[in-house]
């Protein structure tokens, strides 16, 4: 073990593989020193699991209705009671996991290489380009995104492919304006000059060099975006623009529990909690991945 | 002009001085007006997209589907469906310049009258939230910077993130079971008991403000009543965002050499905290409360939902839910544009304010 540590912490590393392995590995000590990004991890890896292994973890059918067993209170047969047609709310609400799950690596695959490749483009290329493309992204940015995005369902129509693609279309711009930056503090650097003199294209040079230099940034503001995402979706869910019923998704479950809140307090409340520990795992995490990997910008925002 | 005649006076250097700044701050203000002028076409452009990519087709919608294709035809040329897009864009423009936001399917009234009578009740409920989120969150960000690190700190970073990460119609619905049902501390859904509605005459639509021209009393308690608990709600989003950002600058403050002498001549704490570090942060706070404002209007949406509030949010969730495209638009753009106003108004104040941005 302590072999693998040296091997790992080597000032000098043999090969790119082990330098790699080895910034990952530093990363991680410090990560570990961080209280809260510790939490944040638990709490997204429990989200995981929880969707991998829903049809384990659930206690019963997520899509089940039994009538006589409507409305209970949380009990030992039903950890989080039952919801008006006799679902077991703790089985609802570990499916449901999934479903964020979904929408949040959805967004996160279309809006972050979308931004990220607009952001770095803007900025090497400079010029018109940079002022059109930027021009794009700060009307976007300008908007707000919650509204944007329910105007945007409202066009494509109710479901959760489109409450996807909204949130996609609403997130981009915040990574672009990123990368952007990112890519102006490289673009003038030496060691870009020098793999331009061995005659590398541009294409090369973004793709190989400003790109990879730009992840760590980017990976940041997604996972603090991530509470955003999840908030907006279930917002969407809850006006019932997002996934449609029969799907636990939780924002939809709070909707239907609307109803009962006032004596059946647990049908609304159960999936909130849900979230809020999902988003803030995600809050948590972001905080302290930005601490560690962006110490320069930390207690910013 | 008026800027020559006062500066001959003091010298050529002088005056030459004066033009320039003159110069640069009326191109300043220039460029300023066309990002303005850019940024709302691109409003209008990305709500003219959003209506065009409507699946339903606006003729089929009008003729019914069993309407012979002449007619169709007709209708078509009629709506201005066979011009080009940029002709259709051009027009789009120009209506909504001219406020014809066209007419809402589900009230079937002009969708501009509508939002004239809906967005005071926003307005209200965002100013109140925000006065909220203002009062509680500086102070509380103030706070926590000073005692960095204690419990207190660390209590308030977590309600921050908590700000991230509670859901608006969540903590409404949890607000209302808890303080109106359980406790019956505030007053339920809507703006005034049904008993009380429509008795006093709208002057400028803020039922608190009309209520005290009307001179009447019930009504105003009643409002306020109704009010306090959804304007906590968007309040406690606000401070959530303002002691975050607060919590910053000051850590940005004192860590500056200027806290450390005061600190070392003696002034007590108290008053390098409030007279020497928060002094230089109020200008970048109006810039974050500006931000945090806009915010809230758009916040509002899931809020009003839950309270039954009729104001702008609650006009756009029936209408989306009806297809009502027309009112959809409108209420995006109307959000849009203020989100827009209030953003740049406190860019522009924040110029203003701090001499060193000017």
């Amino acid at each position: 073990m302590a072999t693998l540590r040296d091997w790992l912490i080597d000032d000098s590393p043999a090969s790119p593989m082990q330098a790699r392995l080895g910034r990952l590995y530093r990363i991680l000590g410090a990560l570990m020193h961080n209280p809260l990004a510790v939490v944040g991890a638990i709490i997204i890896v429990a989200l995981i699991l929880a969707a991998l292994f829903a049809p384990w973890l659930a206690t019963h059918d997520p899509l089940r209705q039994a009538l006589a067993e409507r409305l209970l209170p949380p009990s030992a047969a039903h950890w989080m009671g039952t919801d008006e047609l006799g679902r077991d709310i703790w089985s609802r609400v570990v499916y449901g996991a999934r479903i964020t799950l979904v929408i949040v690596a959805l967004v996160a695959v279309l809006a972050a290489p979308a931004g990220l490749i607009i952001g770095v483009v803007s900025g090497y290329c400079g010029g018109w380009v940079d002022r059109v493309l930027m021009g794009i992204t700060d009307i976007f940015l300008s908007l707000p995104k919650l509204i944007l995005a329910l105007a945007f369902v409202a066009a494509l129509g109710p479901g959760i492919e489109n409450a996807i693609i909204a949130i996609a279309i609403t997130s981009w711009p915040g990574y672009a304006r990123v990368a952007r930056a990112e890519t102006l503090t490289f673009k003038n650097s030496e060691f870009i000059a020098a793999v331009r003199l061995l005659g590398a294209s541009s294409l090369r040079v973004n793709l190989g060099h400003v790109l990879p230099l730009c992840t760590s940034s980017m990976i940041i503001r997604v996972t603090l975006d991530m509470a955003g995402i999840i908030l907006t979706a279930a917002g969407l869910g809850f006006i019932g623009l997002g996934a449609q019923p029969p799907l636990p998704e939780w924002g939809a479950m709070i909707s239907r529990g609307r109803s009962f809140i006032l004596d059946q307090w647990w049908v609304a409340t159960m999936p909130g909690f849900a979230i809020i520990l999902v988003s803030l795992g995600f809050c948590f995490l972001g905080d302290g991945l930005r601490d560690v990997l962006d110490p320069k910008s930390g207690e910013q925002r | 002009m008026a800027n020559d005649s006062t500066t001959t006076v003091a010298g050529p250097a002088r005056r030459r001085g004066a033009i320039g700044s003159g110069h640069r701050r009326l191109v300043a203000a220039a460029g300023f007006l066309v990002t303005l002028a850019v940024t709302f076409l691109g409003l209008l452009a990305i709500t003219f997209f959003i209506g065009r990519i409507v699946p339903i087709d606006p003729v089929l919608a009008v003729v019914g589907d069993r309407a012979p294709a002449a007619v169709y035809e007709r209708v078509r040329v009629e709506m201005g469906l066979d011009r080009p897009l940029t002709t259709q864009f051009a027009s789009y423009v120009g209506d909504v310049l001219t406020g014809n936001f066209g007419t809402s399917v589900s009230t079937g009234r002009p969708v501009l009258e509508d939002l004239a009578r809906v967005f005071p009740a926003t307005l209200e409920m965002a100013t109140l939230g925000i006065i909220i989120g203002v009062l509680l969150g500086v102070p509380l960000g103030v706070i926590a910077a000073s005692r960095r690190g204690s419990w207190l700190d660390q209590a308030i970073r977590v309600v921050g993130l908590l700000g991230y990460s509670v859901p608006a119609f969540w903590l409404g619905l949890v607000g209302l079971a808890v303080f109106y049902a359980r406790l019956n501390w505030v007053g339920g859904p809507g703006r005034v008991e049904i008993f009380l509605d429509g008795l006093v005459q709208p002057v400028t639509g803020l039922l608190l403000i009309d209520s005290i021209i009307a001179g009447d009393w019930e009504v105003f308690g009643n409002a306020a009543w109704h009010l306090i608990l959804p304007a906590s709600c968007l309040g406690f989003f606000s401070l959530a965002y303002i002691a975050r950002m607060t919590r910053s600058f000051m850590l940005d403050q004192l860590s500056q050499e200027y806290v450390t002498t005061a600190r070392v001549k003696g002034v007590p704490e108290r008053l390098v905290i409030w007279r020497h570090a928060f002094r230089p942060i109020r200008v970048p706070l109006i810039t974050v409360i500006g931000l945090s404002y806009a915010g809230l209007l758009e916040g509002s949406v899931m809020i009003e939902t839950i309270f039954s509030w009729p104001g702008i949010g609650n006009y756009l969730t029936v209408a989306l839910l009806n297809a009502d495209m027309s009112a959809v638009l409108g209420s995006t753009l109307v959000v849009g544009a203020v989100f827009i106003g209030i953003n740049k108004i406190s860019d522009v104040l924040y110029r203003v304010l701090d001499p060193r941005a000017r």
